[in-house]
């Protein structure tokens, strides 16, 4: 977050999408950018869990609610509807078992708000077929042999997990690649094809 | 209440011990978890900084097994500086200048607190071993006399590292609405096996020792000195860590070029173990070490509520705050972690820290900057939310 209080643009969907004084669980929460900005504008009353230690350290030590844990082992810990709602931004493509970790989401909270990295894009599904090869972008910038994505998917890859899971989408956005929304509608054949990311807002259906 | 006995224990007589004193008597006595009314019932204190007009800014601290309540001072005893010195003063995690600190002695302590080295009420001699068992429950319901008579209805923060965690859990468990933050430090909510048997070892050590005269060596002119020394230095083994000992002593040899080829302390590590039981019984009573230790092997937070832990924290209104060190082996992370996890089961408010150190279990009393940044920011942004002014 930066001195004037803007953050990521995907950041600030994410923001746009929750009331006041809600109860939100950021999972994955990094430094606590999201937390911090949610707690000044919003009121709301969040909690975090971060994988990496100095992650957490920094979040408390700017005295943020958070935990360190793990989206695969520690969501099944928290009881069913304990959150207004469970953010994961950009994780899913990283967690052991994401079937499970929105399952997870969605039990705990009334709404989940998920966000990823389209595997769907005309730039990846190019550089695969044109050049065979692993792709590297904006939203996918790691090489094959150090990235933390093990389980990437594409929107519609996506909307079929949330089906399979009895999820409904309450809302959705394509994003480019710095994260601001694209004149598309998110569940379009074309979004999965010029969409870098994508963000849902999800609840038990 | 003093002793006059003129045992040959090296602790000083308690009444020579500066500090506040709060005495329940028969009117209001401690009703112990063995089923014991103590009274009267001595509590022995100290304080720092200054309470506020509306009585919201007081923080108990909640000091380890051989600890006391000189937190932020010289000590009476010893000489040296209090035992969170680093950790408790003007400008410090907690600052003396925001918070009201309160640290009172145990129940079953030998600094002044009611113990089995004060006299019996009913033979005007020490108790000994006619002192009742106490338990960590105990020691938190005599701190709650404590901070009732200072006035408070609430207070702002209860932390404590070690045994001083157990206590934490206990008043956030049993008293929620009287804690606004807890931060238990380097804790666990039950004594494990290990823990029971090395506080075995050091009870054995003191009762074989032949001055322990059955615990009434304080009427036999008697004192167990070389067995609490033995019980001692076992147990700082436990509060260090083997990269720490490598890192402090290796295998340098004291004051000599050559092996002894006997058995006078050939070894640095030897030394200073020894060095560590022998000031250990200048300020410590081997009876209390019994009683103490006896309190923590007793510890089960779980046990007192079903067998689950999360029902210890059901509908708690307490921010908690754990935090835990790498290289604590007496009270490892995953400790700490059974206890975040029976917090979340109840989505309380939690933040759990695990520290990068290989100072062992006593790293929450040394310089460890990112262990005191975190407290500060954890203790700052409670004190934003209980709407505590900054000095």
């Amino acid at each position: 977050m930066t001195r004037n209080g803007l953050i990521r643009p995907d950041l600030q969907l994410v923001a746009d999408m929750i009331e006041d004084g809600a109860r939100v669980l950021d999972v994955g929460c990094g430094d606590g950018a999201l937390l911090e900005h949610l707690k000044r504008d919003k009121r709301a009353v969040g909690r975090g869990i971060e994988l990496s230690q100095a992650g957490v350290n920094a979040c408390v030590g700017r005295g943020l609610s958070v935990v360190q844990g793990d989206a695969d082992t520690d969501l099944p810990d928290y009881p069913t509807a304990a959150f207004d709602y469970a953010i994961l931004s950009q994780t899913l493509q990283a967690t052991e078992n994401p079937k499970g970790v929105l399952s997870e989401l969605a039990r705990i909270a009334r709404h989940a708000i998920v966000s990823f990295p389209n595997f769907g894009h005309w730039r990846v599904r190019w550089t695969v077929v044109a050049h065979g090869r692993m792709p590297v972008t904006q939203a996918l910038a790691y090489e094959w042999w150090d990235t933390p994505n093990i389980h990437l998917c594409t929107i519609r890859d996506f909307l079929r997990l949330a089906e399979t899971l009895g999820v409904a989408i309450v809302e959705g956005w394509a994003l480019d690649g710095g994260g601001r929304p694209l004149p598309a509608r998110v569940t379009s054949r074309w979004a999965n094809l010029v969409a870098s990311q994508a963000i849902f807002k999800l609840r038990r259906a | 209440m003093t002793t006059t006995f003129g045992s040959l224990s090296r602790v000083p007589a308690s009444a020579a011990l500066p500090g506040y004193r709060l005495t329940l008597g028969p009117e209001t006595p401690l009703k112990l978890d063995c089923g014991v009314e103590l009274t009267p019932c001595t509590l022995a204190y100290q304080t720092y900084g200054r309470l506020n007009a509306d009585k919201t800014n007081a923080v108990l601290v909640c000091h380890a097994l051989t600890g006391d309540q000189y937190v932020a001072e010289v000590h009476p005893v010893t000489g040296k500086l209090g035992w969170w010195e680093m950790m408790v003063g003007p400008g410090k995690p907690i600052d003396t200048g925001r918070y009201f600190v309160i640290c009172v002695n145990v129940l079953g302590g030998c600094m002044g607190s009611s113990g089995p080295r004060e006299a019996d009420p009913k033979t005007g001699k020490p108790y000994g071993l006619a002192f009742p068992i106490i338990t960590i429950g105990d020691m938190v319901e005599a701190q709650l006399r404590v901070v009732r008579h200072l006035g408070i209805e609430r207070l702002f923060a209860v932390t404590g590292g070690s045994m001083g965690a157990m206590q934490v859990l206990q008043w956030a468990s049993r008293h929620p609405e009287k804690v606004f933050a807890a931060i238990p430090i380097a804790g666990a909510a039950r004594h494990s096996a290990q823990n029971i048997a090395f506080h075995e070892v050091g009870r054995q050590a003191i009762m074989a020792d032949p001055e322990w005269r059955g615990g009434d060596y304080a009427n036999q002119d008697t004192s167990p000195t070389r067995g609490l020394a033995v019980a001692r230095m076992a147990a700082h083994i436990t509060y260090l860590s083997e990269s720490a000992l490598h890192r402090k002593f290796g295998r340098n040899l004291q004051d000599r070029e050559q092996l002894s080829y006997g058995f006078e302390a050939d070894f640095q590590v030897e030394s200073y173990l020894r060095h560590q039981g022998i000031t250990f019984v200048d300020r410590f009573d081997a009876n209390s070490y019994l009683y103490i230790t006896r309190a923590m092997d007793y510890f089960d937070l779980a046990a007192e509520h079903g067998g689950v832990l999360a029902n210890a924290f059901r509908g708690t209104t307490c921010r908690f705050c754990l935090i835990s060190f790498t290289s604590d082996w007496l009270f490892p992370t995953r400790e700490s972690r059974a206890i975040v996890h029976a917090l979340n089961a109840v989505a309380a408010d939690v933040s759990f820290v695990e520290i990068k150190s290989d100072k062992g279990h006593d790293a929450f009393l040394l310089d460890e900057p990112e262990f005191h940044a975190v407290l500060n920011g954890f203790l700052g942004g409670s004190a934003e939310l209980a709407g505590i002014k900054a000095p």
